[in-house]
């Protein structure tokens, strides 16, 4: 290659930058003399688990969308809402890029990351910016340990989750030999960890506990080495991308017995990758049906004409902006410093449920329903914990 | 005038040296100013990367072992840091370290390098008769078996905290200053990330400086004269087992080191960091900027860093250019394009962006190439 | 017992599939000497595509026995236009530049295989139809069904076919000789560049075979599947010694069974400490022990050496 063309590509990528890096923008003002609120979000949408990044991104936008719509009024002016969706690839370094981007583009909250490994390192930096960020779906217990005020979720944490998972294995499906699979990620072994001390504490005993990744395809060596334990139940924490695949080689092992997985595994990829074998899996979600909340039936049909059938989050996505929005407008003002204090004491009816952060920003109450797959379909079986928010 | 002329003049490269000092001093308030906040943090994730593919230099440019698993070492020298700077030992074994440990950056760091380094050798020692791919392939196993200890190191002892990670690191601090936030100095502000990019531009200088050292004494070319030929090497008296896993141990170093450096930065590590993909980035940086070549090193180490993001930022922008909507989802068309350009780098350069004096030579077929590398190795 | 014989059993058959795609990677490796880190991305793309033609065939109402035969030789000659294509456009003109220079090239093109599928085929787990009938078969106490049998019996009778053409036909000995000596090749008259286009051609179209068998066993497919698959088969063809046939099929299959022991038997052995959790940890150790030994694989070196 000749110096003139090293020169060139240099050109080239210099031009590029150029092009693509617009300084942070300044004015909070659009053309028809709109407010203009910019909201970040940050999930995977390249690798292995893009297709739920996508769906946390697909019902963040809706969200935003229908506030446009809507035309909401923050402090007495008319507000456009805009939304900055970033990919973070599951990777913590990356989440710090792309939360300092966020950061740099002046957004007044964030939504985000889907993974608690990349969450918690970006909430430092959300921190030291006083941006609220709003996870949808981090579980991990040390995402709100770190004792940062910006930091919320919606959704219940592996502690909450695991702990109704453990006693609704031992008590109400009265198993008594557990087998414990888990994927080896934050989430996957945070939340198998919660499940074993709560079935423990219920009675049951847990007679394996083996391992794999979430990209691996093939669990006939850890399942065999289950079946050699005869167990009662087996509990897999991890995606559904294992999970399903892993129901499925269960059956061909002619392994009978009950097969249980948290939220990572309630999605309708789960039923489609276990085939027959999905028939009579448990599964727990955080929150309350949708089909049961007010709004809830509505926004999945919504959601499901304008993108495709929701993988796990999106609701949750959903509910992070409407919270936030709600928090801007009591406080009047859609500036961090402002409306961060409302929203750490807000009450909101979302479509997953009622919406309060406790004093480290996680849900309080945390109602979870337990699901089985019946004739081919999620069913809800029973809602458990504190508060029903259907109640309401 | 080439640059290679303009360097010649003595006086002009110091002028060109001082010229260039005050350029990377001001860099990242130039890149503040044009580019905004979060691209200062990306070159400083850069120079990190520049650390690390000087390390691994060592080990494939200059003795010749290709090494699949660097990445760990990168490892080992965070969690080092991460250990010895947060509050995870205190939780893990209260009655051990009951207030928790948290040593002082400049203990810490050659600590960690050194850690490094020994697993440097320790993870050398098995390699010794193996050659070019089977080396790969073991370098690569070992990549992952220490990734996989250090995602599972929670039972029955918690070590590492598993695939939870090591949260709430110390941040680096200097001589009580702490470089997680703002400080004035001479009346200046300068922010966190600017701080990080001088700690992290004193340490890449310092392993410029190692290296060159190296490359230019007996060890360095004892280390070519491996890579060229091991036989004839040890036939001349070298002693190829000990230089071998001297290698490995270096480039181990400079990886433990920044990896130091980066859990001090990013105030979390958790083992997702250290995929088999970062090994063979880092391994791109190498070979693409110029195997063996210093210069050409950290070419392909900013290059490699800062392409991905560049890209982030430019895609959706360039589309709307050019097509006025975005045609293609942005994260697909980001990644493809980074392929794209890796291939298209080395189809136009095989022997790397700039490549080592004696591979230029090889490449241009110079009769007196035997000669003139001699002659290079000594001067 | 029956459980010891079921984890061997998963051992052969998770074996068979890591040797299917390690037969690919050890012939080009034994031409060219370079490590196509392409090859999982395109055992990816020919399962993509058979179920990409299957789906639409069925969807036109083409008997299922039909349908896949057709999607089979479809994604065959796809894959093999594809191997083609990688081979001209980033490995040939990279024959005499530094041997590392190719390896960077395979990962570029890897990067760009993964996110094109991405693209094309989107983010979701695809689940596989199922054709044929999959009975299980018991014996022992232990279950294999109909198609992870074929998937064993696929694979030795692939690498006996591959040991034909290499060993007994005119192209098996043009294949050795550039193998062994790419210049006196030439200098005999042997065309190197159209025996190289042409393993790289046969390697695909085992790849594509590969994918369906891998999609066709865990009735998934997904843009992802061939990074952590090209991976394990590498390995296997460098337990077995890289380069040569009967070694990729016998690293293969010793891969697989000392995951699926490895997995197995870490906790009883340890006593708890290590789980299955340590399975790859346990494979690699192996690896690393057998090389130490024998530091050019199980079987030694590439396809010309084998007597």
């Amino acid at each position: 290659m000749t110096s003139y063309s090293v020169r060139s590509l240099l050109l080239a990528t210099i031009v590029l930058t150029l092009l693509g890096c617009e300084k942070s923008p300044t004015s909070g003002q659009n053309t028809s003399g709109e407010m203009v609120v910019r909201i970040g979000a940050s999930a995977p949408l390249t690798g292995p688990q893009a297709h739920l990044g996508k769906d946390n991104e697909n019902g963040t936008r809706m969200a935003i969308d229908d506030a446009n719509a809507k035309g909401i009024m923050i402090g007495g002016r008319k507000v456009h809402f805009e939304l900055i969706s970033e990919d973070d690839q599951a990777d913590p370094k990356n989440a710090t890029i792309v939360a300092q981007k966020l950061v740099d583009n002046k957004v007044s909250g964030v939504i985000g990351h889907m993974n608690s490994g990349t969450s918690i390192p970006a909430a430092k930096i959300y921190s030291d910016n006083g941006i609220p960020q709003i996870s949808p779906s981090a579980t991990a217990v040390a995402y709100t340990a770190q004792g940062f005020k910006t930091a919320f979720r919606v959704m219940a944490n592996d502690a909450q989750q695991g702990r109704v998972l453990g006693e609704y294995a031992a008590k109400n499906l009265a198993a008594k030999k557990i087998a414990v699979i888990d994927d080896r990620t934050a989430y996957g072994q945070g939340l198998a960890d919660e499940f074993i001390k709560a079935a423990q504490a219920n009675g049951a005993q847990i007679v394996a506990h083996e391992y794999t990744n979430d990209k691996a395809m093939d669990f006939t060596a850890v399942l065999t080495a289950v079946k050699g334990k005869k167990p009662d139940l087996l509990f897999y924490g991890g995606m559904d991308a294992q999970g399903g695949p892993m129901a499925k080689q269960l059956k061909a092992l002619a392994l009978n017995l009950k097969f249980m997985t948290g939220d990572g595994g309630y999605t309708p990829e789960f039923i489609k990758l276990a085939g027959d074998a999905a028939e009579g899996v448990y599964a727990t979600l955080p929150g309350v049906t949708l089909d049961k909340m007010p709004g809830g039936k509505e926004f999945s049909d919504r959601f499901v004409a304008k993108y495709q059938p929701i993988q796990l989050y999106a609701p949750y996505c959903y509910d992070a902006v409407n919270v936030m929005i709600a928090a801007m407008q009591k406080a009047g003002s859609a500036e961090p410093a402002k409306y961060l204090p409302v929203l750490a004491n807000i009450s909101y009816d979302g479509v997953t449920a009622k919406i309060q952060f406790d004093e480290k920003g996680d849900l309080k109450g945390g109602a979870i329903t337990v699901y089985q797959v019946q004739h081919g379909q999620w069913h809800p079986l029973e809602t458990l914990g504190a508060s029903s928010a259907a109640a309401h | 005038m080439k640059l290679s002329e303009l360097m010649s003049n003595k006086r002009n490269s110091h002028i060109m040296f001082w010229f260039l000092l005050g350029a990377l001093l001001l860099l990242p308030f130039a890149t503040d100013a044009l580019f905004g906040r979060g691209w200062v943090r990306i070159v400083d994730f850069a120079m990190l990367y520049i650390m690390l593919a000087l390390g691994l230099n060592i080990v494939v440019g200059y003795a010749g072992l290709l090494d699949l698993g660097y990445i760990a070492f990168f490892a080992v020298g965070a969690y080092c840091y991460a250990l010895t700077g947060s509050p995870h030992l205190a939780l893990a074994f209260p009655m051990l370290f009951p207030g928790g440990v948290h040593l002082s950056f400049w203990i810490v760091l050659p600590m960690a390098a050194l850690i490094a380094g020994g697993f440097g050798v320790l993870l050398g020692a098995p390699t010794l008769r193996l050659r070019g791919d089977y080396l790969a392939i073991v370098t690569l196993g070992f990549g992952e078996i220490i990734r996989i200890f250090l995602n599972n190191l929670n039972a029955p002892i918690n070590l590492t905290n598993g695939p939870q990670g090591i949260s709430r690191i110390d941040p680096v601090s200097v001589a009580g200053v702490s470089l997680n936030t703002t400080q004035n100095i001479f009346g200046i502000a300068f922010p966190s990330v600017h701080l990080y990019f001088y700690l992290f531009l004193a340490f890449t200088a310092l392993v410029v400086f190692v290296s060159r050292r190296l490359e230019r004494s007996r060890i360095g070319r004892a280390w070519m004269a491996i890579r060229e030929d091991e036989i004839a090497a040890s036939s001349m008296g070298i002693n190829t087992r000990n230089l071998k896993l001297l290698a490995f141990a270096m480039g181990a170093m400079f990886g433990g080191a920044s990896g130091a450096l980066f859990a001090g930065f990013q105030g979390f590590v958790s083992p997702e960091s250290f995929s088999l993909m970062e090994s063979i980035m880092v391994l791109c940086m190498v070979v693409l900027g110029g195997m063996g070549n210093i210069a050409g090193v950290i070419l392909g180490g900013v290059l490699l860093a800062l392409l991905p993001e560049v890209l982030r930022h430019s895609v959706v922008p360039l589309q709307q250019a050019l097509f006025g909507k975005t045609l293609v989802d942005p994260e697909s068309l980001r990644m493809l394009l980074f392929g794209t350009a890796l291939i298209v780098m080395m189809l136009y350069r095989p022997a790397g962006l700039l490549p080592s004096r004696v591979r230029r030579r090889e490449l241009d077929g110079d009769e007196t190439a035997a000669e003139a590398s001699v002659y290079d190795a000594t001067h | 017992m029956e459980i010891l014989l079921q984890q061997i059993i998963n051992g052969l058959v998770q074996g068979s599939v890591y040797a299917l795609v390690a037969l690919g990677y050890t012939m080009v490796y034994g031409i060219l000497g370079l490590i196509n880190f392409a090859h999982g991305e395109v055992v990816m793309i020919g399962a993509m595509l058979v179920l990409s033609s299957l789906t639409a065939m069925l969807g036109w109402g083409v008997p299922p026995l039909l349908a896949l035969v057709l999607s089979i030789v479809l994604a065959m000659a796809g894959c093999m236009a594809l191997g083609y294509s990688i081979e001209r456009i980033a490995y040939r003109p990279l024959r005499h530049a530094p041997r590392l220079a190719p390896l960077i090239t395979a990962i570029g093109v890897s990067i760009v295989l993964q996110n094109l599928a991405m693209m094309i085929w989107g983010r979701e787990y695809h689940s596989f139809p199922q054709l044929i009938a999959n009975h299980p078969h018991t014996f022992g106490g232990a279950i294999i069904n109909d198609i992870q049998i074929i998937i064993f019996i696929l694979a030795l009778a692939i690498m006996a076919g591959l040991m034909v053409i290499v060993h007994r036909t005119r192209l098996g000995r043009a294949m050795r000789a550039v193998a062994e000596n790419q210049h006196t090749a030439q200098l005999m008259g042997v065309d190197i560049d159209r025996v190289i286009s042409i393993t790289f051609m046969l390697g695909s179209a085992l790849a594509a075979i590969a994918g369906l068998m891998v999609s066709a066993n865990y009735g998934l497919a997904h843009y992802y599947m061939g990074f952590l698959l090209g991976l394990k088969a590498f390995t296997a063809a460098v337990l077995g010694g890289i380069g040569n046939l009967r070694g990729a099929m016998l690293g293969g299959l010793l891969l697989g069974l000392i995951e699926s022991l490895g997995a197995g038997y870490i906790g009883d052995l340890t006593g708890g400490f290590f789980g299955s959790n340590y399975q790859d940890v346990f494979a690699f150790f192996v690896l690393i022990a057998v090389l130490v030994f024998r530091p050019s694989g199980l079987l030694g070196e590439r396809i010309a050496e084998r007597a």
